[in-house]
């Protein structure tokens, strides 16, 4: 039978220890915090109305199939700065499933010559 | 005794041969109708499981404890001293892998229950679907070199006919093509090694091999051959350029399946590291200068080498992907990267006379994230399938504002994503804090890269649940519903066991990590069951 401190003790690692529920009472007080914050924000917000609404400088809205961030332009300075990194990954990833044959026929070559058959 | 201590004693055996005479009798039960088959292959992996749990407790009940079965005889060895017989070992690290399987395949069939409905021909994708189990069931739990590789054989069969089931899509055909062609090279590297020892130890079974082991030529030409193989198996880079093909094709209810697929090979891969050579882990093979240069030490330098490679190319693929199977996939790349790289560190630290504390933190975060991986990238990919269902779409860049529509399965998403990138207060966190202080003590450097990493990989999800939930709700996906219940019921199974192990993650190292780390950590428990039967 499983008993309630089994429940509770912490996962110990060598330098320290993890224990969930305490971190989810941590965030529980720290959103309830914030939410108090909140509360004493300014009271003028309207809902339904012209302050509820997107301002894009006087220009007319897109259709939202075109508003909507495509996944390939997320990132899209990310993968321009190494895009060097990636033609190289690119030019490894063939695939050709011979390709994937010489991969496996290298690794076992190293790994001879690490372990000094060859 | 009691019918349950019958069972209890049979289990090894009947874990593979029920889900196996189920996989041959569903041909047969599907010619009455669609319902009674499913209901079928759901019963037959509930029983299967539950045997499981019988034995997993039988396991747990003793610290140490070894369920040996031996096939044709009560002694493994028979009186002429010859090592013949096949047996099924089952030790902390077989019952934890079995566990998983096990989850894994409940979820697997209920999820099928609708996702394949559509689809003709399901009694092959039953029957090919419960083979796979079977075959995973079999390389978990043999103790015999020869039978591993048959059930290496028989889920690599299963698995290439599941992963091209859609045959009407070219692409799905190509990819259980590359699937067979490097499981079967794999296979035969694996086959060859088998050969080798038995040319030289006149035996299959494992433990005979790990006492009798002398660690010469011969035999480093078989645990590099081994190894490799599994390696490639595993989905290790380079040799991992099969498996966004594989899992990126398949249905999502295979892939699930496949991701257990890929982590019994690496099981295999850490049974014959820390069990068949475990003995000779300590040889010294080089010397430079006054330095001793030792297997473990060397294999451990040589895994974390590829460990790193595995985590950065993983994770700038799938940083880069559009596809959102493919995606995964790549992720699932960088998280077997994770797992390696915990062995070896451990390799590296495990059998130090002063401190092997750090090895085994490491061994225990690595075990752990077997589990953990299985569970987060299993629920990423029914998600991925979930979308499909509804949208018949794959490409992120077509889809958007998904979480209008599907509020279920935008949680179950939000779940994995924060368990895959190692938040709290996930399952994942706790296994990769495991792993990033047992590595900071090896090298520092090697943490530091591993937590940049999981941080790119946090950005990869953020990008799917950015492009593929969240914004305005797309007209073409207005009649978009929710997916049927069978399916979120799969995907909930898995997403309350993460929470769970997040929540109480000391409970799961304590009680199922722990016997699978003192199971790799001392083989001669596992060599003196059979050894001391003669």
């Amino acid at each position: 039978m499983i008993e309630i401190q089994d429940f509770l003790r912490t996962l110990g690692t060598n330098s320290g220890f993890w224990n969930p529920l305490v971190w989810g009472i941590i965030i529980v007080i720290a959103l309830l915090i914030a939410y108090i914050i909140r509360g004493r924000g300014k009271k003028e917000y309207k809902k339904q109305t012209e302050q509820t609404k997107v301002f894009l400088s006087g220009n007319p809205e897109l259709e939202k199939e075109e508003m909507h961030i495509k996944a390939s332009n997320v990132y899209w300075g990310f993968m321009e700065s190494f895009k060097w990194l990636y033609t190289g990954l690119e030019k490894m990833h063939t695939g050709n499933v011979s390709d994937y044959i010489l991969w496996f026929v290298v690794v076992i070559g190293i790994f001879f010559i690490i372990l000094g058959v060859i | 005794m009691n019918i349950i201590d019958d069972i209890i004693l049979h289990s090894p055996a009947l874990i593979v041969a029920i889900p196996l005479l189920g996989a041959f009798l569903t041909p047969l039960i599907s010619k009455i109708n669609d319902k009674v088959r499913n209901v079928f292959v759901i019963s037959i992996v509930l029983f299967t499981s539950a045997i499981v749990l019988l034995l997993a407790n039988d396991i747990y009940s003793a610290c140490g404890k070894i369920h040996t079965y031996v096939f044709g005889g009560t002694a493994a060895i028979t009186e002429g001293g010859f090592a013949v017989r096949i047996l099924f070992e089952v030790d902390g690290l077989n019952i934890f892998m079995a566990i998983i399987t096990t989850i894994l395949a409940i979820s697997g069939v209920i999820y099928s229950w609708a996702f394949m409905k559509e689809n003709t021909g399901l009694d092959k994708y039953y029957t090919l679907y419960l083979l796979m189990i079977a075959g995973m069931f079999g390389m978990i739990l043999t103790g015999d070199m020869f039978n591993f590789f048959v059930f290496l054989e028989i889920t690599s069969i299963a698995s290439c006919a599941l992963i091209a089931f859609w045959t009407s899509k070219g692409k799905a055909v190509d990819a259980g093509f590359k699937y067979i062609v490097i499981s079967a090279i794999g296979a035969l590297f694996i086959l060859f090694a088998i050969a080798i020892l038995y040319g030289q130890y006149n035996a299959l079974n494992m433990a005979v091999l790990a006492s009798n082991i002398q660690f010469s030529f011969l035999d480093k030409i078989a645990l590099v051959i081994l190894i490799s193989g599994l390696a490639m198996k595993a989905g290790i880079v380079p040799m991992h350029m099969w498996l966004p093909d594989a899992y990126g094709r398949a249905p999502a209810s295979v892939t699930l399946i496949l991701v257990g697929v890929t982590q019994a090979s690496l099981y295999g891969a850490l049974r014959m590291i820390f069990t068949v050579y475990g003995g000779k882990l300590t040889t010294t093979i080089n010397q430079i200068g006054d330095v001793n240069i030792d297997l473990n030490l060397l294999l451990g330098i040589f895994i974390v080498g590829l460990a790193l490679v595995t985590i950065f190319i993983g994770v700038l693929m799938a940083l880069k992907e559009n596809n959102f199977k493919r995606m995964i996939a790549f992720a699932a790349v960088a998280e077997i990267g994770y797992i390696i790289l915990a062995i070896g560190a451990a390799l590296t630290t495990v059998f130090s006379a002063t401190d092997p504390r750090t090895g085994i933190m490491a061994l225990k975060g690595g075990i752990f994230h077997i589990l953990n991986d299985a569970l987060d990238i299993g629920l990423l990919f029914l998600v991925a399938g979930a979308i499909y269902y509804a949208t018949k779409e794959t490409s992120l860049n077509r889809l958007g504002g998904l979480a209008r529509n599907m509020k279920y399965t935008t949680i179950f998403f939000l779940i994995g994503l924060l368990a895959v990138s190692g938040m709290p207060p996930m399952n994942g966190f706790a296994s990769k804090l495991m792993i990033y202080e047992s590595t900071y003590q090896v090298n520092p450097i090697l943490s530091i890269i591993a937590i940049l990493c999981s941080i790119l990989l946090l950005a990869v999800f953020v990008k799917v649940f950015h492009s593929a939930f969240l914004g305005p709700k797309l007209p073409k996906f207005d009649n978009v519903k929710e997916v049927p219940k069978s399916m979120l019921l799969a995907m909930g199974i898995i997403a309350c066991i993460i929470i769970f192990i997040g929540l109480f993650p000391d409970l799961v190292v304590n009680n199922i990590v722990q016997p699978a780390v003192n199971a790799l950590t001392n083989n001669s428990n596992y060599i003196n069951n059979v050894i001391g039967g003669i």
